[in-house]
């Protein structure tokens, strides 16, 4: 046997992966691998591909299994010692809600979108890092339920979350953008997932959420966190060497990913509106505003990042403008909608106290007593006259993103910005000029979409009446899991627990 | 009062989740249930896969297997993700003391180098088998319905790869990690006639469609005959010829192998007793599929253990398929 | 433009560890308490020494450890067996 030179770790690792794979002879490579070329991506060689990271199985078994020990000891001794009683304020758990509903299922469709994709390159390097993140992200899926677990035995609106997802009108903005993700081809799933949404945006998920979880005294929530984000930092790079790797291979594919980067990024802004909210008005002890979110994670993070990919031929996400300039806007706007519709979400809503008032004014200066303050004491003081404004329409809901219409224009904060389109002789209609180049990009896509406020009007999602829809084919319990948080029987329950109000003995379920 | 207070608040207002009620009853749930059950989407997909827009995603007809639930099919041994990475954390733990103590004393590369050959020629090439597995695995987790399907699937799918792995690492002993050893070993896979078959078979697999089909030839017929074949009836041979200590080295294959045997046989047990319909469609597959499996096994078992080997694995085969409500076709006896 | 890199860790044991060697080796970098995580900023470049790590812990240590406790990072990873990098090239 000829002996040469000893490998190093890298040629190492690609002797315990890629070089398991060989050159098919009795079946044709695009028999085997027919999804590779019909995005128009040109692959010229796969031996470029840099393994994003170097992990065999043998200690991904052991790290992750050391992760979850101590994981579920937390779970355990969080369960066992009634950890739920420890949070800043009930009203925290609403968070919870929309977690459990909005964000876990796009874990599991996530595991589901790269068990396929790990399969469909012919770069063995790419299918494994695929992989990994596909099993990642079931056990993210897995841990959630397990977290949310001992959550759901005390308190409403959190038992039966995968339905919702699949039925409940604001919920169709998550579930959207990952079906839209797993049915397009691979090379721009991994765009969407793995660099527009887990490089580029999702820090703005889980950090300030998770750091938000810890400064509000939930255990089991900031462990699972950030025992997921350990995974992420893994999946974080993969999506960065997607990119690179598909821009250096060839100049065609320039164009066809800043469009898909351009796509994406603005997908991914809309769904993450919804963290806006959940970060300024869900969280009782706040860490930071979405505005300061969106600046360090955003404006400083993919400045960076942008600038890098400049030598490529890449320049930052089209719209990005819109989106850095919506920063103190978006998250009072979304808020006050659910506000409004708060008879039909899984979660409650409520006027924010006082002091909340104040910390929103002083983090928001140019805009929260301007637009937004008047709103909420207007609100507010329907309510002490015992009138709690709930809105009886259906909203019109954007062809794309699915957010109703509720985002106002960039140069002024009190026009609401909608834009339509025909076609086929149909007109649809959109939150934003974004969301129509999107449409217009791919109409046969976007017509298809589920839009929950026309299959309610064409009687498929139950009925005849509203509460009947919410409760029958929802499958809110009426009274318990939706409604303000102000008279529901979660604040009564968190009340008991901190003594807030004697006990009345007949009330004693 | 404050008694009162805090016990009242600690008491629960529901057992588990809706979904998992709604399956199992008004109880408290098993860690395995609540990751495993109702969490996966079903309905109201908005946009038709630009990479087959005859179907939805998550479509049921990407096997043409029936089930009226498809959680009927679960994981006997129980495994989430959690359980799954406890359980393999084990295994490897004392495969790394294996491979260290072999390192340590040298009791690989100072095999006689014809030995070592034929590790490289016989035992080695099987890493290919095992990417092919993990290809696969790895589509059925992404085209198959339900999660307690499905994650089995995954775990398989990087079993198979972890496993590639440890046979790599047999070869970089060998060569004292230059990669020399694992090219001639490929070259044998890629051009020795023995192997031909057998690599044959294994592109096969990989443009096979349905996902169903794909698990029963992979999981079942493929794996059960080969790891049988390899790691006990080989194992024994290269015994035989002095090179017992190999044994250590594929301990974990052998405990893979027994555990996987009981949850792939579950898998195909349900399947074959939900309808006649499935299991003729099952056995088709198993008459088409079996032979090759053990025509791709001769050429290698004539080179090593004999083709006399060969029935005593179709048997144990046989035995497993009557075990699912299948037959053997009985191709090697 | 600034351009920063960063990396995140849990607050915990590990990471007193882990912000004392990024510390030495970056003399320049930023380290930010926040809720339940320590997060570490520098200009265009941040390096993680296996070297620094093992005289801190007083034991072997493999630079893939860091996965129990990293959250999040921003820039370019470069990972070897003595070291992991974070950089902006451009």
């Amino acid at each position: 046997m000829t002996a040469t030179k000893k490998l190093n770790l890298k040629q190492k690792y690609q002797y315990l992966t890629r070089d398991m794979d060989w050159e098919p002879s009795y079946q044709k490579k695009s028999d085997i691998f027919p999804q590779e070329d019909f995005e128009g991506i040109k692959i010229v060689d796969w031996d470029g591909w840099e393994d994003p990271f170097r992990l065999t199985m043998d200690a991904y078994w052991k790290y992750q299994a050391e992760k979850e020990k101590k994981l579920y000891a937390i779970f355990d001794a969080f369960a066992q010692n009634n950890g739920h009683q420890n949070i800043s304020d009930g009203r925290y758990v609403n968070s919870l809600k929309l977690f459990l509903s909005g964000v876990s299922p796009l874990e599991y469709a996530a595991f589901q979108g790269y068990a396929k994709v790990g399969r469909q390159f012919s770069g063995a390097g790419a299918r494994v890092a695929c992989q990994m993140q596909a099993i990642d992200e079931l056990r993210h899926s897995q841990t959630q339920q397990h977290a949310m677990s001992h959550y759901n035995k005390h308190f409403n609106g959190l038992h039966d979350a995968p339905l919702m997802h699949d039925r409940v009108w604001f919920l169709s903005v998550p579930k959207s953008f990952f079906d839209d993700a797993r049915s397009a081809g691979p090379f721009e799933f991994l765009t969407a997932i793995s660099f527009s949404f887990e490089y580029v945006l999702t820090n703005l998920l889980f950090v300030p959420f998770m750091s938000g979880a810890a400064y509000n005294g939930d255990m089991a929530t900031v462990t699972f966190g950030f025992s997921a984000q350990s995974d992420e930092a893994r999946h974080m790079t993969l999506g960065l060497e997607i990119i690179k790797f598909l821009l250096e291979q060839h100049e065609d594919n320039v164009p066809i990913v800043q469009k898909w980067i351009d796509k994406w990024f603005w997908r991914g802004f809309r769904l993450l509106s919804l963290v806006s909210m959940m970060m300024d008005y869900m969280l009782p002890n706040k860490v930071m505003s979405w505005q300061e979110a969106w600046e360090v994670y955003y404006e400083q993070s993919g400045g960076a990042l942008f600038k890098d990919l400049e030598r490529y031929g890449i320049r930052p996400p089209k719209y990005q403008d819109v989106a850095n300039a919506a920063k103190e806007h978006i998250s009072h706007q979304l808020w006050s909608t659910f506000y409004q519709y708060g008879q039909a979400t899984n979660f409650h809503t409520w006027i924010p106290k006082k002091e909340e008032l104040d910390w929103l004014a002083e983090k928001y200066p140019n805009s929260f007593d301007k637009y937004y303050r008047p709103r909420f004491e207007h609100w507010d003081a329907l309510q002490k006259k015992g009138e709690r404004f709930y809105n009886p329409t259906l909203p019109q809901l954007c062809q794309v993103c699915q957010v109703p219409v509720l985002f106002t224009e960039t140069d002024d904060p009190t026009a609401f910005s909608h834009r339509d389109t025909v076609y086929k002789e149909e007109r649809y209609h959109f939150c934003s000029e974004a969301c129509c180049e999107i449409f217009d990009n791919e109409p046969e896509k976007y017509i298809q979409a589920w839009l929950p406020v026309h299959q309610i009007y064409q009687g498929n999602c139950g009925g005849p009446d509203l509460p009947s829809v919410l409760s029958d084919y929802y499958h809110f319990n009426l009274g318990e899991d939706n409604l303000d948080f102000s008279g529901s029987p979660d604040e009564k329950r968190w009340n008991e627990i901190k003594g807030i109000k004697p006990l009345d003995k007949d009330d004693v379920a | 009062m404050s008694v009162e207070i805090k016990t009242n608040s600690v008491s629960t207002i529901r057992n588990t989740y809706s979904h998992i009620k709604r399956r199992f009853g008004d109880k408290p749930a098993t860690r395995y249930q609540e990751a495993s059950y109702d969490i996966e989407a079903t309905e109201n997909f908005h946009y038709k896969p630009l990479w087959d827009p005859q179907r939805s995603l998550n479509d049921a007809s990407r096997t043409s297997i029936k089930m009226k639930d498809w959680y009927q099919i679960s994981d006997p041994r129980q495994f989430y993700y959690g359980a799954y990475v406890g359980n393999r954390a084990k295994m490897q733990e004392s495969a790394e003391t294996s491979y260290k103590f072999c390192e340590k004393r040298d009791l690989i590369s100072s095999l006689e180098e014809s030995i070592q050959l034929k590790i490289l020629k016989y035992l080695v090439p099987f890493r290919h088998l095992n990417l092919s597995a993990n290809m696969n695995n790895s589509m059925i987790a992404g085209d198959s319905i339900a999660t307690t399907v499905a994650q089995a699937h995954i775990y398989q799918s990087m079993d198979h790869l972890g496993m590639g792995q440890y046979l790599s690492r047999i070869a970089l002993m060998i060569d004292g990690n230059t990669g020399a050893a694992l090219n001639t070993s490929k070259t044998f896979w890629m051009d020795d006639p023995m192997w031909q078959p057998m690599r044959k078979l294994a592109e096969d697999s990989m443009v096979v469609q349905d996902w169903f089909e794909l698990s029963l030839l992979q999981n079942l017929l493929i794996d059960k005959a080969l790891f049988s074949f390899v790691y006990e009836a080989m194992d024994e041979w290269f015994g035989t010829l002095g090179a017992k200590d190999i044994s250590m080295l594929t301990e974990f294959m052998r405990d893979w192998n027994k555990d996987t045997t009981r949850w792939i046989l579950a898998v195909v047990k349900t399947a074959v007793a939900e309808s006649d319909d499935n299991k003729e469609k099952l056995q088709a597959w198993v008459n088409l599929w079996e032979p090759q499996v053990f025509a791709a096994l001769a050429p290698i078992a004539q080179e090593t253990v004999g083709k006399e080997a060969l029935p005593k694995i179709q048997n144990e085969l046989a035995a497993l398929l009557k075990k699912t409500g299948l037959q053997s076709t009985g191709a090697a006896l | 433009m600034s351009q920063k890199v960063f990396i995140a860790f849990q607050d915990n044991e590990n990471a007193r560890y882990l912000v004392e060697a990024i510390s030495e080796d970056n003399p320049e970098a930023e380290i930010q308490y926040q809720p339940a995580m320590i997060r570490i900023q520098a200009e265009k470049r941040l390096v993680i020494t296996r070297e620094t790590m093992e005289e801190k812990l007083n034991r072997d240590w493999d630079v893939q450890e860091m996965l129990l406790d990293v959250i999040s990072i921003g820039g370019n990873v470069d990972e070897d067996d003595d070291h992991f990098i974070l950089s902006w090239n451009n």
